[in-house]
């Protein structure tokens, strides 16, 4: 069928620029995240809890503003038992300027307003989130490892997992650059950029699988680029969907899912570069070859499978 | 290869359809703000005329009560704001007294039917609706002491080992412990050893009435590094204990140097939260006191289930519920409840020690409860609410021992099944390392504003709309066969996570969100295959169903692959990341069976069974 298409755009011609590009961009990243490090947002760091007593239900909204033309960064603000009462957590530390300032510039407005406490708050999440997060994430990625392993090949489970490594770094790479809040909804934009990489790298590979069985001919890199080719309409409309979720997000959803859409947006992006550039060029970095999917039968435990895979006898039957 | 399902397989899809629907329409009704009314000890229950008291209080105070209903192990009453709810909380509080618990509560208001089902809607988070606010100290002074005494035990035990012989060794005030000695060589003895093993100690030698005295004070350092601990390990055990509650998105910190923050939103059950918060509950096990036992070695407690009987136990505690590793409710032979309970190493050799020399004899299993009662005094003429601390410790099992106990084993002799498993839960979660009393329960409104609120709804709609028409504008017919199933698909998700009462934050919609974005993979491609299938001059009705069947390979492999991750995140994350690994898992799942399933039923609806010359499927090539 692809002699009568037209010639597929070389995709892998770019894999050596591709590769220098990963490479850079990973090495900053990591970089950036050592000599700068994450902005963490107020649920990872704590700081202070300031409680008001208004003389008249204020608005909230009010209140939000005058604090943020005063400078202030991380904040929030929430009616506490009464409308009458407000409290203000902020991600600065303690001390007793800070309450007495926040109260002096909430009452600049001509509000009545009296200071009842201030006080020292810990971070919301615990040390055990980091550290089992962090094993999880470990796990999983080998567990990845082993499963495309086993269901295709082992240059396969490292085509799919680098890429995944490589996604989540450069996202926080650019975190760490930029200096925008990390917290707990970006961590779980986060884990939404690995399903999504995932996905999108398998999807291709799964193609390149198929092809290697069926095409007799062309090298290991023409394979592959024709089945990018074939798959490249896909990936956009994919990408494509959900990118327009997250922009939505993004420009519309203000600030408390600005992040998490920026996050995703970055991730998205570089998810979708990663599952060619990434995987497929180390597929061909790997020397993947026709041998490699297609082992003689009654042979070895790949060997259990069909020349090309046939999906269930139920789903024919469908 | 006329593309047709046979009924079943239709009705199959029918069916799982219309229970999603079923479960996914209580998110439709909004809640009542209501005060819930339980036992303050899980064996305790409400009755019609606790409701009715509770009601004449409020209706004599001018509060209106839209609705009061009597459920299985509590009461509700549904008031019609947020305002009189505020109010009503202490009225019925002072009207049923301490052995009842009000908390507020925000009531579901799911109609009957879907309520019989088991349906009810998801719960909007902290930053959507707020929730209670919960304000807990930490008793520093008693972690302290309990630690004085842990190590006074341990001092005791090594001199014993050692051969010293010493007199006193008990906790004075001061954050000290006297031992004394006859003689100055049997002194220096034991300052070396606990100099060498206990740095926490000031050492102090003193000579009074011919007797000489060493004096233990524990060091300032010492004293800060407990309390420490002791906040730390009470914030782990919290968070535990909320996870344990099945309450998704909740809120727990630190604040000041001896108190904690926890934060539940609104819709649950917050009595039962607070119990369980609140129920500084542990364990200890001791022998029964020999009968020729020195009487400051014994110490006598009541017995839960009946005050007027008392055991005389030994004051040395074999171990307590710190060790429990595992704990499970469960029923013994009589169909009794009972709780199994496995100790950790350390918990299972103190066991075995000190039960192996103790065949025969009786061990009680003391359980300790540490609460807050409220109680109203009047003081120059106006009310007040003063909070009483009490510990109440009570034997709830005094056995023979018949043979060695080693790590795990099973305690009998509770009230209740719920006893039981509240008890399970409590060992299960960790106990707390000092006693906390709540000091403070307030509602909290949504830590995001109104406009952040109503911007993400309209981005979230927004968005979902826009990938709606991308695929009609790009796939025609096929793309409206994919938005039915992807709308069809949301309504699962929803359905799936409203059976869960999950917890729906801000992001956690977007993610939904995301989900239905990502969703349609499955679609777009089985319909770039069918286009690919027709490129290569198939025909249609042979197109839809190699397309179909070949891309199903990739979005099993894709799927199932995103899946593992998910569940090993489950696995081992905490927190939210359990969350959103539980939203992702479902989101996966459905899907698949929406993007395979639901959408080849309509097309086989749509195409099936008839001669088909085109497909309406986008692009050049619809009208090959």
């Amino acid at each position: 069928m692809s002699e009568v298409e037209k010639k597929p755009i070389d995709f892998m011609g770019f894999r050596k620029i591709a590769s220098v590009v990963s490479i850079a961009l990973v090495v900053a990243a990591i970089a950036l995240l050592a000599v700068r490090g994450l902005n963490l947002g107020l649920d990872f760091t704590g700081g202070t809890s300031v409680e008001l007593e208004y003389q008249q239900a204020p608005a909230l909204d009010n209140v939000r503003q005058t604090l943020e033309s005063a400078g202030y960064e991380q904040f929030v603000v929430q009616n506490f038992g009464s409308d009458t009462t407000v409290l203000v957590r902020m991600a600065e530390s303690e001390n007793d300027q800070l309450a007495a300032e926040v109260t002096a510039a909430l009452s600049a407005g001509g509000n009545q307003l009296e200071l009842v406490s201030s006080e020292f708050v810990g971070s919301q999440v615990g040390d055990e989130l980091k550290e089992d997060s962090g094993l999880g994430m470990l796990i999983a990625l080998a567990v990845v490892l082993i499963y495309v392993g086993m269901r295709f090949q082992f240059k396969f489970g490292i085509a799919s997992v680098v890429p995944l490594a490589h996604d989540v770094i450069i996202v926080l790479g650019v975190f760490a650059l930029f200096q925008w809040t990390f917290d707990l909804s970006v961590l779980a934009a986060l884990l939404a950029v690995i399903g999504y990489s995932l996905n999108d790298t398998i999807v291709v590979a799964d193609r390149i699988r198929e092809n290697f069985r069926k095409m007799r001919e062309g090298g290991s890199e023409h394979i592959i680029n024709e089945s990018i080719h074939q798959t490249i309409s896909r990936t956009i409309n994919t990408s494509g969907t959900t990118l327009v979720v997250l922009f939505a997000l993004y420009f519309l959803g203000g600030e408390a899912i600005n992040n998490f859409a920026l996050a995703l947006i970055i991730g998205v992006v570089v998810g979708t570069y990663s599952s060619i550039y990434v995987s497929a060029n180390l597929l061909v970095a790997l020397g993947v070859a026709r041998e490699d999917l297609i082992v003689p039968p009654k042979e070895g435990l790949a060997g259990q499978e069909e020349e090309e895979e046939q999906p269930p006898e139920w789903l024919n039957r469908m | 290869m006329l593309n047709k399902y046979p009924l079943w397989k239709n009705l199959v899809i029918v069916i799982a359809l219309v229970i999603g629907f079923v479960y996914a329409l209580p998110n439709v009704f909004p809640d009542d703000f209501a005060v819930q009314i339980t036992g303050a000890r899980s064996s305790t229950e409400v009755d019609q005329r606790i409701l009715d008291r509770a009601v004449d209080a409020l209706e004599a105070k001018g509060i209106e009560v839209k609705e009061s209903e009597l459920q299985e192990r509590d009461a509700l009453i549904r008031l019609n704001d947020a305002e009189s709810q505020l109010r009503a909380r202490p009225i019925v509080q002072e009207a049923l007294g301490r052995d009842y618990l009000v908390a507020l509560n925000m009531a579901p208001s799911t109609p009957e039917w879907l309520e019989s089902v088991g349906a009810g809607p998801m719960k909007l988070g902290l930053d959507l609706r707020g929730g209670v606010h919960f304000l807990l100290e930490v008793d520093m002074e008693t972690a302290v002491d309990q630690r004085l005494e842990a190590m006074s035990g341990q001092i005791k035990r090594e001199l014993r080992e050692e051969r010293v012989r010493y007199r006193g060794g008990d906790v004075e005030g001061n954050r000290s412990i006297v031992l004394s000695f006859r003689d100055e060589s049997s002194r220096s003895e034991a300052f070396d050893l606990i100099r060498d093993q206990y740095n926490q100690f000031l050492l102090d030698e003193q000579t009074e009435e011919g007797e000489y005295l060493l004096v233990l004070s524990m060091s300032e350092a010492e004293v800060k590094s407990i309390q420490d601990y002791a906040l730390e390990q009470n914030l782990t055990t919290i968070r535990n204990r909320v996870n344990e509650l099945g309450v998704a998105e909740p809120l727990v910190q630190r604040q000041g140097a001896d108190r904690i923050i926890v934060e539940l939103p609104g819709v649950q059950d917050t009595a039962a939260a607070k119990r369980v918060l609140g129920a500084t509950a542990n364990l200890e096990f001791r022998l029964e006191a020999r009968q020729d036992a020195s009487s400051a070695d014994i110490e006598t407690f009541p017995f839960r289930d009946n005050p007027n009987r008392e055991a005389r136990l030994e004051r040395e505690v074999i171990v307590t519920g710190d060790n429990v590793s595992n704990a499970q409710q469960a029923f013994d032979e009589n169909g009794q409840p009972q709780v199994n309970i496995t100790m950790d190493s350390v918990g299972g050799d103190l066991m075995n020690r000190a039960t192996r020399n103790a065949i025969g004899r009786r061990m009680a299993v003391l359980f300790i409860e540490y609460r807050t009662e409220t109680e109203e005094v009047v003081v120059d003429g106006e009310t007040r609410t003063v909070d009483n601390r009490v510990v109440e410790k009570g034997i709830i099992s005094l056995a023979t021992i018949q043979s060695a106990l080693g790590s795990s084993f099973r305690i009998t002799g509770l009230d209740s099944i719920p006893e039981a498993a509240e008890l399970a839960l409590l060992l299960r979660a960790g106990s707390l390392a000092a006693p906390m009393y709540f000091v403070q329960e307030r509602t909290i409104g949504p830590s995001l504003g109104q406009k952040n609120i109503d911007a993400g709804m309209m981005s979230v709609l927004l968005g979902f709309v826009l990938v709606l028409c991308y695929m009609v504008v790009y796939y025609r017919g096929f793309g409206v066969i994919a938005n039915i199933a992807l709308t069809l698909n949301l309504m699962l998700l929803i359905a799936c996570m409203s059976i869960l009462s999950a917890t729906l934050t801000l992001p956690g919609i977007a993610g939904i969100v995301l989900t239905v974005g990502m969703a349609v993979d499955a679609n777009v491609l089985i319909f770039e295959r069918i286009k690919e299938e027709l490129k290569s001059g198939i025909p249609p009705q042979s197109a839809i169903n190699a397309g179909y069947s070949r891309a199903f390979v990739s979005i099993f492999d894709a799927n199932i692959t995103t899946l593992l991750v998910a569940v090993i995140l489950f696995a081992m994350g905490s927190g939210p990341v359990k969350g959103f690994a539980v939203t992702l898992s479902i989101g996966i799942l459905t899907s698949m069976f929406s993007g395979l399933m639901v959408s080849r039923s309509i097309v086989n609806l749509v195409y099936g069974g008839r001669q088909v010359e085109k497909l309406s499927i986008g692009g050049k090539l619809a009208n090959v």
